[in-house]
């Protein structure tokens, strides 16, 4: 089993997994979107990015595809990993501000505001629901067309399909429109209104790579609830 | 010809072409590439066969690949001697022919410089400071006939080879320095180890002549002039790491070197340099082409074994990289055109002959395509390691209109700009990625004055948010973004913050992209950002374009002083915006001006200004 090293934690990955597989299974969060666990990995919609130790320098990479491998160094949740997830995010929400599912995973990670113009689209083009018709509903009606500015999701020749069923799974899976936000704002576009009933789940150790906000404990919420000196690996 | 079964057939096949083109020695071959028919070389090669008609078997006519020297184009050379006559019109055949039939030379046809006549190849300044080891060949070779390539020492290098272990093959192609001409410069031994280490049967190679950058054509011309030095790299590369089957991905934009490789393919087939059991070896080995649809993200490896694969041209992410995992999930090796041009040779000449020319890090030569505002625009080999400097002036003899020379920007739409006063940096990978730019597949734009650094860089990331696959949130919404950034800032609608977001943006982009097109799109925008700052400022702050090209933000207006009253920018005016009595001074109506600056060219004294 190929040993890597994730957030200081050593750990003997099975073989084939991902590194998103293992930070899931020791409990540590990596913000994700694009990916889902019955779904073939996608590394679109780049929320999922961590960092790799490459010789004397680091790469950003998203991890629901990036294979654990012998010797992988990988950080989580490094300053330069929020700073960049939070300008993806900024952007993504710049695009579809209706989408409830951005909207709290700004809340979430502390994004608030967005100096982006609003484009108002309705997808985001993280490509689930695509690969729910065709891995999970066994059927290919809808898929990409076009690349870059026109890229966009839709049937065949943009003609209804005879191959969907209409059973709704594409609907099922939308991060942008099954559930819309109510809320948004549209001076700041970031809705906000969840901002703070969301509380943070915490583990048991804070440091600058654990602490999922990358915040060494300033959200307050380890710090007075679970003292640091009585928490150790 | 009959199929051979071992090299000694092949020797007596060489043997019996040089005998047949030993009393043929006078030839004339044309410029005629994709490029040179567009300049009308095809008319041109209508006169000389007519011209000809008499005399065919004194003089051979050869209608060749490109020669490289687009701005002479069409153009001939006269062989032996090697006269280089440019810029001729289909009227010239006839006397060319009289006179190299006279053995005469026609100076006024010639390359001029201050009243100096260029006569021979190696003199024209355009030509005497290359090296040209890959593009040397194109002008004595007709693209549809193997016996050029066989009359020059074709496939001696794949006999060599054969007289080989595979492992010998790598290891002088490790020893020669050979790297990748794709643009990242990869070693190309070490990626011929890893994939002969793998375990599997089956393997693949992939030549990439997707060649998508604007401007560029590297690619395009040795697969049109020379079509069979890539075939036999790819052999020798498939033999050294056990590869059973070899794709030739070219875009469907370059009909001529799509039609010149498949036709080259069915030639080696005939001749039995592919298929079962090459000349006896016991090697089996064939080659197909793939028509990609011109896709720009599609030279990109991993989205170009997807397009091979019948599937959406979109990157994946590595590792696992084509070595361990490539097409039809097989190790994959896939090297450029020009890598594999370079294989055969390597092994006919040796890895040191190689490992002398070029720079300490760097290897052998780079073909690079010289255009822009430049004197001598065209297709330019030189060693690894010559600085910008020998290329834009020596070769290129700097600026036609006599302007002066503001930046290059190399590597293609995402490569960086590097400005004149960093021209004696040397040419090769490491340099030009420390200067913010990149080598890319080997385009090389000359800018001058008149052009500006924000205007350049929003049209390139037009470019960009065009061919982005749209996969990765990252590049498609990122690139669209800075694009948006850009035209406020051309159109002066920009804020002071707006600078400091697009930085931040473009660094993100570049670090959070998951394939090469992605993390280098920032390469313009961020280049200029760091030497061209002030212009950036001047839009956003004074709201002023320094160059005078951003149409909102500049003023066209006549100069009392110079203006003659001659009515031609009257004339001229789509909008109907200049008035003014005949040798009175004129005046421009700001609000009729569409600001398309018609009047600024016609002008003939100078008395359009702008503001």
């Amino acid at each position: 089993m190929p040993k890597i090293r994730i957030d200081g934690i050593e750990f003997d990955a099975p073989k084939g997994w991902t590194i998103l597989e293992v930070a899931k299974f020791l409990g540590i969060d990596i913000p994700t979107l694009c990916y889902h666990e019955g779904l073939t990995p996608w590394s679109g919609c780049r929320l999922c990015l961590v960092e790799i130790v490459q010789g004397n320098t680091t790469k950003l990479a998203a991890s629901c595809t990036y294979p654990a491998e012998e010797g992988l160094i990988v950080r989580t949740a490094s300053k330069k990993i929020i700073n960049t997830r939070k300008v993806v995010l900024e952007l993504l929400i710049a695009q579809c501000p209706t989408s409830r599912t951005l909207q709290d995973l700004a809340s979430k990670m502390g994004l608030n505001r967005v100096r982006f113009k609003p484009k108002w689209e309705h997808c985001i083009y993280c490509g689930l629901c695509v690969r729910m018709c065709k891995e999970q509903m066994m059927t290919r009606s809808i898929g990409f067309v076009n690349r870059g500015k026109q890229l966009k999701i839709t049937t065949p020749f943009d003609k209804t399909s005879e191959e969907c069923r209409r059973c709704g799974g594409c609907m099922y899976i939308c991060p942008a429109c099954n559930l819309r936000c109510v809320g948004p704002n549209p001076q700041t576009i970031v809705c906000g209104s969840c901002y703070n009933k969301l509380q943070p789940t915490c583990l048991d150790v804070y440091d600058s790579y654990s602490c999922w906000m990358g915040l060494k404990g300033e959200c307050g919420t380890c710090v007075t609830e679970k003292p640091k000196e009585k928490k150790e690996i | 010809m009959s199929k051979l079964h071992s090299t000694n057939q092949l020797e007596a096949l060489y043997k019996k072409v040089l005998s047949d083109k030993a009393h043929k020695n006078r030839i004339i071959s044309i410029s005629s590439g994709t490029c040179g028919q567009a300049r009308g070389s095809i008319k041109l090669v209508e006169a000389f066969q007519d011209a000809i008609i008499d005399d065919k078997d004194k003089i051979s006519l050869k209608v060749s690949g490109c020669h490289g020297f687009c701005a002479a184009e069409p153009n001939v050379i006269i062989y032996p001697q090697e006269i280089f006559y440019k810029n001729l019109k289909p009227e010239d055949a006839p006397r060319i022919v009289q006179s190299v039939l006279n053995d005469e030379i026609i100076p006024e046809l010639t390359v001029s410089q201050n009243g100096t006549n260029f006569i021979h190849l190696e003199e024209i300044p355009f030509y005497s400071h290359q090296k040209r080891i890959l593009l040397h060949d194109n002008p004595l070779i007709d693209p549809t006939n193997i016996e050029d390539y066989l009359a020059l020492g074709g496939y001696k290098a794949l006999s060599k080879a054969f007289e080989m272990q595979p492992e010998e093959i790598i290891e002088t192609i490790k020893l020669s320095g050979l790297r990748g001409r794709g643009g990242a410069g990869f070693p190309t031994g070490r990626k011929w180890d890893i994939t002969r280490g793998q375990k599997s049967e089956v393997k693949y190679i992939i030549c990439n002549a997707d060649e998508g950058d604007p401007g560029a054509y590297m690619d395009r011309s040795l697969l049109e002039g020379n079509s069979q030095s890539i075939l036999e790299g790819m052999i020798i590369g498939a033999y050294a790491m056990g590869a059973t089957k070899g794709w030739v991905y070219v875009r469907t934009e370059y009909p001529l070197a799509v039609q010149n490789v498949i036709l080259n393919i069915d030639k080696a087939q005939e001749l039995g340099l592919l298929g079962e059991n090459i000349l006896g070896s016991g090697f089996s080995f064939d080659i197909e082409v793939v028509r990609g649809a011109g896709a720009f993200v599609c030279g990109e490896e991993t989205a170009l074994i997807h397009s091979i694969e019948s599937m959406r041209g979109i990157p994946s992410q590595r590792p696992p990289f084509p070595a361990q995992k490539g097409l039809f999930n097989k190790p994959t090796n896939i090297n450029n055109v020009e890598t594999w041009a370079n294989v055969p040779k390597i092994l006919v000449n040796g890895a040191d002959w190689f490992a002398n020319i070029g720079s300490e890090t760097c290897k052998g030569t780079k073909i690079f395509s010289l255009v822009g505002k430049v004197k001598n625009t065209g297709l330019v080999e030189v060693p690894m390691g010559i600085t910008l400097r020998e290329v834009v002036y020596d070769i290129g003899e700097g600026s036609p209109k006599g302007k002066k020379i503001k930046a290059v920007q190399t590597g293609g739409p995402s490569g960086g700009c590097i400005p004149e006063n960093m021209f004696d940096l040397a040419v090769d990978y490491e340099s030009l990625t420390g200067a913010g730019s990149i080598m890319g597949s080997g385009g090389m734009i000359v800018m001058d004055e008149d052009t500006c650094m924000v205007d350049f860089a929003r049209y390139f990331t037009n470019f960009l948010q065009g061919e982005s696959c749209g996969n990765c949130s990252a590049c498609r919404e990122g690139t669209q973004r800075m694009y948006e950034i850009l035209t406020d800032i051309t159109e002066g609608k920009a804020e002071e913050d707006s600078l400091e977001l697009l930085e931040e943006l473009a660094h993100v982009i570049k670090n959070a992209s998951l394939c090469g097109l992605g993390q280098t799109a920032p390469n313009p925008v961020l280049s200029t950002i760091r030497y061209y700052k002030d212009e950036y400022l001047a839009h956003i702050r004074d709201k002023r374009c320094p160059a005078g090209v951003c149409k909102t933000l500049i003023k066209y207006q006549i100069d009392a002083n110079n203006c003659t009253g001659c009515g031609l920018c009257t004339k001229n005016c789509p909008s109907g915006a200049i008035e003014g009595e005949l040798k009175q001074t004129h005046s421009i109506d700001q609000e009729k001006c569409i600001k398309c600056g018609i009047c600024s060219d016609v002008c003939k004294f100078n008395s359009i200004i702008t503001e």
